[in-house]
């Protein structure tokens, strides 16, 4: 089907070879009382230790429920995965039982959220919550583990913290309890770390400063990083590779370099137009026409073609699959090569 | 009976937000995509549609339909008077002719039932109105003014609130009342005691739901636009912050039948001439023992009549929530 | 905290008085002639007027009359009733069993209100749900006096599992039957109170956090839900106490017990002002107070509120 690379070829080898994490063919429904809402169709992706992966969207494309699946933290029901697999090291989450799944979820694979004040419980001190993770997954006695949480929260740059560790999250500000929210998310030196949206929720200068964080810890940890944003600023620096996508499918995949200078799928070509840049100046701003579409109604053809400057017959009857159009580019369209050439 | 006004039955419900559709249905921030959803509605049309196919708002409204009609029309159910009264059968039980049987006056059951709505649904109906007026005016002001209005009219409100409803009640009623009193001034009375001791309740979420609409951007965008403290009170902001006064309303209109009823029961409230339930429950809760369906049918259709209000809030209040769908 | 808490109870003070002035003003300033009755069918001799008005200082002006009476009540003075006997000696007997009767009923609504709403809220729209709403609906719309008359009839004499009537000391046993009916609507909004409150927080962010940190279901429920919901939960609980004590009126009259509505219907009905007032006005102080409790237990369950 729609693989993203030789990812199922890698598979076959066996567990010596598997990548670290492999998303094969992945599909979330969800079933409401108006009917079925598709949010992801058949995504695949893999990411190597050390590597971080940049995962580009708008609302609503599917990349936060793509995070869910991954950690397991969907609310089933209303969610449904009918098929597809997330293997972790050669192992597939998705069969695991519960009990072998929080041994990973955690320890292994962890994950921090967009808005930190809600994501922190309010009612307990900041220093408890991290050294919970200690005390659940280690074991490890209340007074070691709050020292656990001290060092961590050191490690994370905030500023003493050993007077703060018995601080309640509302105590800190938006760029502290981000810092917090990576603190408890490293806690057991996980081998990949979920950000989902990680900086959306803060000033511009704070912003860098995490990612900075973020890029300094998985630098000293070799861990992989799964950065979820729809802010291609953030994306630029930060990440080896992309993967745009668009009403829950991967619409294009490359290295950051060529896919910033080229890209290979109109939807991109769009997002890309869209940022202002300097030298544009005076010029009207780019902006991609119409909404995503329905994830109750999706269009025939390619889910892009309403919204497609470049939309011809087939797009509205043929639906594209992801192809490789050069080495190492992946795109979701019937007219790659052009969008590729222009 | 336990002051149920003070339960704010409705207050955890607070303001209707508008829908979010698709967020709703995951576990955090599936994105609020508005536009991968269904097409936009008002809150309101989305809030019928809603309703339209709940069987829970189709039976509390026809109960309360019924029982209006038989507060306006008793003749209607009955060709029996409230007052025929045929003594040598008193206390006889239900039968084909007489189907709740018969009282200590040997009055009909079913009919002193009927004629027992009256009453009722007058205080309920003008209690729950006037409370929402007074207190939702009294709670937009303050909402809307904040300074010293607030402050003033919150610790109003908090000395009310302080007092509990039942006695409170009890107490002014002896006080003010006569026994020999007519109907309509009796139930005036009650109505205004009720009033006086129940507007905090209104109030408070009045102003609590003006407060949240208030930092909205339209308000905020009308009133940069120069327009006059009460056109923007009234246009823009009580239309955004009555939904959950008439919810709470609804409710306690149920809640205030139950206390006219409680009035009633202890002796204080609609006395003999005049019908009421509470006053049959009375009568009925002394014969007990050797009649006790004089107790239970009076017993039920008071119970009825109050579930049919609060469960007609109940679903009007999960209709305009999105969170519980 | 302390702060908090100072500023909480200098706030309460001027809505203690207005309350305390509200009732003392019903009883004593509108029409109705406080010495009806007091001697026979006749009216009363007007020496014996005038010494009741001077004992009660009611030729003074209303607000003169209800300071000097709070002046008294500050001292511990709660008056004398009009058997002769100071109020408080009585109330404070009645008070007793009273606060037993309003004890149980709290216990009783705190364990079934809690348990019922945990129940329900953590698999909402699941059978224990739908049965949960639909018997605390039908709860709430029975009025109190109807469901005390109606267990006393099924409880107390048709299957008499509970006695009919409290003895004049009663043992828990004996309050357990009127407890519960005292707390039936209570449970009921508890319940849903509760309900709403977990799964609100089941859905929350930090619950997706504390799954996303591979913590076992019961600690995510246990820990992480259960805390944040009971805040709203224990709010209620602490304003509720002063409910039940104002609706223990109805609950004592109906199992004949000799607590504090007693006391204040027949005050009422033997127009004995100091009497009614007294107690009413310890009422309205309890239930202030124990709004105040709430309110502190709040700031102490969420630090939101108590940590600056």
């Amino acid at each position: 089907m729609t693989s993203l690379d030789k990812s199922t070829d890698v598979a076959t080898l066996g567990h010596g070879d598997a990548p670290l994490l492999e998303v094969d063919d992945l599909y979330v429904e969800f079933h409401t009382r108006d009917g079925i809402a598709k949010a992801i169709n058949g995504v695949s992706f893999h990411l190597e230790a050390g590597e971080t992966l940049a995962v580009l969207g708008e609302s609503g494309s599917g990349k936060s429920v793509t995070a869910q699946a991954i950690m397991g933290i969907l609310d089933m029901p209303p969610a449904v995965v009918p098929r597809g697999a997330v293997r972790y090291a050669g192992r597939d989450l998705l069969t695991m039982s519960p009990k072998e799944r929080r041994k990973i979820r955690g320890p292994e694979i962890s994950m921090i959220f967009q808005d930190a004040l809600s994501a922190l419980n309010p009612v307990f001190p900041v220093g408890w919550q991290i050294a919970e993770m200690f005390r659940v997954h280690k074991g490890m006695n209340r007074r070691d583990a709050q020292a656990e949480a001290i060092r961590l929260m050191e490690r994370v740059q905030i500023p003493a913290a050993k007077d703060r560790v018995r601080s309640y999250p509302h105590q800190f500000s938006g760029g502290m309890r981000q810092r917090i929210m990576i603190a408890m998310a490293i806690a057991l030196n996980p081998r990949i770390l979920i950000a989902d949206e990680p900086t959306t929720a803060l000033d511009v200068t704070v912003q860098a400063q995490i990612m900075a964080l973020l890029q300094e810890i998985q630098e000293e940890s070799g861990m992989g990083l799964i950065l979820i944003t729809h802010d291609l600023g953030v994306v630029a620096d930060v990440a080896d590779r992309i993967a745009v996508m668009y009403a829950g499918r991967i619409v294009e995949s490359a290295d950051v370099l060529p896919l910033y200078a080229d890209p290979a799928h109109p939807y991109t070509e769009g997002l890309l137009a869209s940022i202002p840049q300097l030298e544009q100046k005076g010029k009207e701003l780019y902006a991609i026409k119409g909404l995503p579409p329905s994830l109750l109604r999706m269009p025939d053809g390619c889910k892009f073609n309403p919204r497609c400057s470049r939309a011809q017959d087939i797009c509205r009857t043929d639906d594209p699959e992801l192809r490789e159009v050069v080495p190492g580019r992946w795109s979701r369209c019937h007219f790659a090569e052009e969008v590729l050439g222009d | 009976m336990t002051d149920f006004s003070h339960h704010e039955p409705g207050a955890s419900g607070a303001a209707a937000e508008s829908g979010v559709p698709l967020g709703s249905l995951s576990t955090g921030p599936v994105e609020p995509d508005g536009g991968a959803a269904a097409p936009a509605r008002s809150p309101g049309a989305e809030a019928w549609r809603e309703l339209r196919r709940k069987p829970m708002f189709w039976i509390s409204a026809t109960v309360i339909f019924v029982f209006l009609l038989m507060a306006v029309w008793p003749s209607l159910f009955t060709d029996i008077g409230p007052r025929d009264a045929v003594l040598a059968d008193r206390w006889a039980k239900p039968s084909a002719e007489h189907w709740f049987g018969r009282d200590l006056q040997g009055y009909d059951l079913y009919t002193r039932c009927i004629y027992g709505a009256r009453a009722s649904i007058l205080v309920g109906l003008l209690t729950a109105t006037l409370t929402a007026l007074v207190g939702g005016f009294l709670g937009l002001i303050a909402g809307y003014m904040g300074g010293i209005t607030d402050t003033l009219l919150s610790r109003l409100a908090e000395v009310f609130f302080a007092i509990p409803l039942l006695l409170g009640a009890i107490i002014f009623l002896f006080s003010f009342s006569q026994p020999n009193d007519g109907f309509f001034k009796t139930v005036m009375s009650i109505v205004l005691i009720l009033v006086i001791l129940g507007w905090p309740s209104v109030f408070r979420l009045m102003r609590s739901s003006v407060l949240q609409v208030k930092p909205n951007d339209y308000v905020q965008a009308a009133r940069a636009l120069g327009g006059s403290p009460l056109r923007i009170a009234f246009r823009h902001i009580l239309p955004n912050a009555i939904g959950p006064v008439i919810v709470v309303s609804t409710i306690n209109l149920g809640v205030y039948i139950a206390s006219e009823a409680a009035l009633s029961f202890l002796g204080i409230g609609l006395q003999d001439p005049t019908v009421s339930w509470g006053q049959m429950i009375d009568e009925g809760s002394e014969q007990i023992r050797n009649a006790p369906h004089t107790l239970l049918f009076p017993a039920g259709f008071l119970s009825a009549a109050v579930l049919g209000f609060i469960m007609l809030g109940d679903t009007i209040r999960d209709a305009f929530d999105p969170k519980s769908r | 905290m302390g702060k908090y808490i100072v500023r909480r109870l200098l706030q309460m003070i001027p809505v203690a008085l207005g309350a305390t002035f509200l009732i003392y003003a019903m009883v004593f300033s509108l029409p109705g002639d406080p010495t009806t009755g007091k001697c026979g069918e006749r009216n009363c001799p007007p020496e014996f007027v005038a010494a009741f008005n001077e004992k009660y200082n009611l030729d003074d002006p209303l607000l003169v009359q209800y300071g000097k009476y709070m002046g008294n009540v500050l001292q511990g003075d709660l008056g004398e009733a009009q058997s002769g006997l100071p109020v408080s000696e009585e109330l404070s007997e009645r008070y007793v069993i009273t606060f037993k009767l309003g004890g149980m009923a709290l216990a009783i609504e705190a364990v079934i209100g809690i348990l019922a709403g945990i129940v329900a809220g953590l698999r909402k729209g699941g059978f224990l749900d739908a049965l949960v709403l639909v018997s605390t609906l039908f709860v709430i719309s029975i009025p109190v006096f109807v469901i005390g008359n109606v267990s006393q009839l099924f409880f107390g004499i048709e299957l008499g599992w509970f006695p009919v009537t409290v003895p004049f000391e009663p043992s828990l046993f004996d309050l357990f039957m009127p407890a519960m009916v005292l707390a039936s609507a209570s449970v009921a909004y508890l319940a849903r109170l509760m309900r709403s409150s977990m799964a609100e927080n089941l859905r929350s962010d930090y619950v997706r956090t504390a799954n996303a940190k591979g913590l076992g279901p019961s600690r995510v429920v246990g820990v992480h839900t259960l805390r944040n919901s009971m805040i709203p939960v224990v709010t209620f609980l602490g304003y509720d106490f002063g409910a039940l004590l104002g609706g223990a009126i109805i609950t004592e009259g109906i199992f004949n017990i000799y607590g504090v509505g007693g006391y204040i219907f027949q005050g009422i009905s033997d127009q004995d002002g100091i009497a009614v007032v007294s107690s009413v006005t310890v009422l309205v102080v309890i239930y202030l107070l124990m709004n105040l409790l709430a309110d502190v237990l709040y700031g102490v369950l969420d630090p939101r509120i108590s940590h600056d």
